[in-house]
């Protein structure tokens, strides 16, 4: 028998999409690593189709404030890069869907970036993200990723030129990580109209699949990205902000986390049956 | 051939995907642009008129006879604004300007840079935000109140260990999100390419005018030169005209209370990795976490360091040397009553080294030490140093 490669997990999760696909993130030993062991197996009961886990950087150029702070709890907790593979190696026992790692590049250098990718599709990871890896940079990462038979997934930006977009889309794999907004990680208020053209226009050229991520922390955003053809959304810091304001409270914390995660998952299969983001009640497109 | 933007390993362009298109677009002016004719003769206008260029280079008899050899100060501290960091400020803020910016922001460590960038934006009719730790706006009170007076904003910064680095990753974020009408102008030879070496080339007036000087002075090169390294600015612009010349080059390091404490010796201490943008030699744990630096000088409180320092350093082109924090401030003292020049304190780095390596040098030997900035901005901090410590003066 072929052994399992654990990139097809991911790739299934796609082909076997009934609506975009729920992109949940949280960050590794926040805000410490039994609660965080807690919090990806809550998000993974309350129908996450996808469990991306943040390894804490000290320096967090691509985030914003919540996940800077729930960052810096997790380094304080003692997260270091040997527990976070104990950690997806624990959950991974109980959690069937794609377990993405993302993190920043000195995270994966000073591991050995051959070492670091190896390390991580053993565990059980299926996918790398890393915030400060343009294309010039992912050489060495994406040849290590294809060795270790997991996805690299690349960025694709509202400042992406089209001779950039042609290049990046013939090296990632997995799928493409939209960045909805400029700036950094963070809630935002509402949609733009930047962002639904991006995504229409990545989509029109790109065989994998496209996720938007940056900004998206509410119902109304994951309806109005279902609704314009997205394969996917990415919800951080909204999930990053629920763990902090319930760290130590297990129960309000699985629970904050199911209701929460439960509601983006109604509206994203409700907005992929075909309302128009313009008119879904809410949604501001700004 | 080396890569684009790259010193032997060193470098590259490590952002996020958004600053990409931003990165061309610098490097597309700083080979349109710079090289115009248009550009060059405004940057030498602002330098010369404007700024006081060429700054001295001052003989210093007493110290030569302490010493026994012949010293050379250049004297950047002479320079409007007080340090070298004008040089870069004009350049980038006339290049933002051609570029169709609006609004420039930067980094602050001693507040020099923030100084410099306040003033090339008043001068020149930029907006100018400034990201400065809380931490070193305590210590560099003085420079917050010349930020503001030059009209630019101080942004305070309480993230992480509250200096250089963590302005440097605001400012980064800033740049994330308005990157369509802001230019970074970054204050020292780090970050992604284009940015090492095109502060470096805004630099390197200082060393052509050392050459040109010297030259005139001596008839000949000197045998050693000693400049102090934070991000290494100051360093590259006075090392990089001599790179193939006969001449020894040594960098000074903040060695805070010495290489088993605290401190800021990236080079000396540190292991190669990517912080802001790009592959250096970098002050980390063994999981690639940054370690917070220290040092008495806020200029070079920065656990990083230009690409280009790392690639000199592993080519042994350059020595670099720990200087620590008494010993900067005893040769703070040393200039200001041999001389009666008062460096900043991170200059006082390069006094202390220089002091050092004369033991090696004859009479006849010339050694010139970059005095990249005067010492106001250190006096109170100093006064309070030698009260705690010492007892007196």
């Amino acid at each position: 028998m072929a052994p399992f490669r654990p990139a097809d997990r991911l790739a299934r999760a796609f082909q076997n999409r009934k609506g975009p696909l729920l992109v949940t993130c949280t960050i590794a030993g926040d805000p410490d690593y039994d609660q965080s062991r807690a919090v990806i197996l809550a998000l993974a009961d309350a129908g996450a189709d996808i469990i991306e886990i943040v390894m804490p950087f000290s320096d967090p150029v691509a985030d914003g404030p919540v996940i800077q702070a729930a960052g810096a709890r997790a380094l304080v907790a003692g997260m270091n890069t040997d527990r976070l593979f104990s950690l997806i190696r624990e959950v991974r026992k109980e959690v069937i869907v794609p377990i993405l790692i993302m993190s920043y590049a000195n995270i994966i250098i000073q591991r050995g970036i051959e070492a670091f990718y190896k390390e991580a599709g053993r565990a059980g990871a299926d996918g790398v993200v890393v915030a400060d890896v343009p294309f010039e940079e992912a050489g060495p990462f994406c040849r290590a990723a294809r060795k270790s038979g997991i996805d690299q997934i690349l960025f694709i930006s509202q400042t992406t030129t089209p001779e950039r977009l042609e290049k990046i889309l013939g090296s990632a794999s997995g799928f493409i990580y939209l960045v909805a907004a400029l700036g950094v990680t963070g809630t935002r208020d509402g949609i733009t109209h930047e962002a639904i053209s991006l995504l229409r226009r990545v989509k029109e050229s790109s065989p994998l699949p496209v996720v938007p991520g940056f900004g998206i922390s509410s119902a109304d955003h994951v309806r109005a990205y279902a609704r314009a053809g997205a394969d996917g959304v990415i919800v951080g810091s909204a999930i990053v902000g629920l763990v902090g304001d319930n760290a130590g409270r297990g129960m309000e914390m699985e629970s904050a986390i199911s209701s929460f995660v439960g509601e983006l998952k109604a509206a994203a299969s409700q907005g992929y049956r075909g309302i128009p983001p313009e008119t879904v009640p809410g949604t501001k497109l700004t | 051939m080396m890569p684009i933007g790259r010193f032997g390993p060193y470098g590259g362009r490590f952002v996020p995907e958004t600053l990409m298109h931003a990165l061309e677009e610098l490097e597309g002016a700083c080979s349109t642009i710079i090289p115009s004719e248009g550009f060059r003769t405004e940057i030498e206008y602002y330098l010369k008129e404007y700024a006081g260029r060429p700054t001295p280079l001052t003989f210093c008899r007493n110290i030569s006879r302490d010493l026994s050899c012949r010293v050379y100060l250049k004297r950047e501290d002479l320079l409007h604004s007080g340090a070298h960091k004008l040089n870069n400020a004009l350049g980038q803020a006339l290049l933002a300007r051609h570029m169709g910016k609006s609004r420039v922001i930067a980094e602050t460590g001693a507040g020099q840079h923030g100084v410099a960038t306040a003033i090339a934006g008043a001068v020149l009719g930029l907006s100018v935000d400034v990201y400065m730790g809380i931490d070193d706006m305590e210590r560099q009170e003085m420079n917050v109140a010349r930020m503001h007076m030059l009209g630019a904003r101080v942004i305070p910064v309480r993230s992480g260990s509250r200096t250089l680095k963590d302005a440097i990753n605001e400012a980064l974020r800033d740049w994330v999100a308005n990157v369509q009408d802001t230019h970074y102008l970054i204050g020292s030879v780090v970050g992604p390419h284009p940015f090492p070496s095109m502060v470096r080339n805004f630099q390197t007036v200082i060393g052509k005018e050392i050459r040109s000087q010297i030259m005139e002075r001596e008839g000949r090169l000197p045998e050693a030169m000693v400049a102090c390294v934070g991000g290494g600015s100051n360093a590259i612009g006075m090392f990089h005209p001599f790179l193939h010349e006969p001449v020894r080059l040594f960098g000074a390091e903040a060695g805070g209370e010495g290489l088993s404490g605290r401190h800021g010796a990236t080079l000396c201490g540190g292991t190669p990795g990517v912080l802001h943008g790009s592959y250096t030699y970098l002050m980390q744990d063994a999981f690639g976490q940054i370690l917070e630096s220290h040092s008495i000088s806020a200029g070079l409180d920065y656990p990083g360091v230009g690409p280009e320092h790392s690639f000199l350093k592993d080519e042994g082109r350059v020595i670099y040397m720990p200087v620590t924090d008494e010993e900067a401030v005893d040769s703070f003292l040393y200039l200001s009553r041999m001389e009666g020049i008062i460096p900043a304190l991170e200059s006082a780095h390069a006094v202390a080294l220089a002091r050092k390596i004369s033991e090696d040098l004859e009479t006849d030997e010339i050694l010139i030490i970059n005095l990249s900035g005067r010492g106001d901005k250190d006096v109170e901090q100093v006064a309070r140093v030698l009260e705690v410590g010492h007892g007196s003066f």
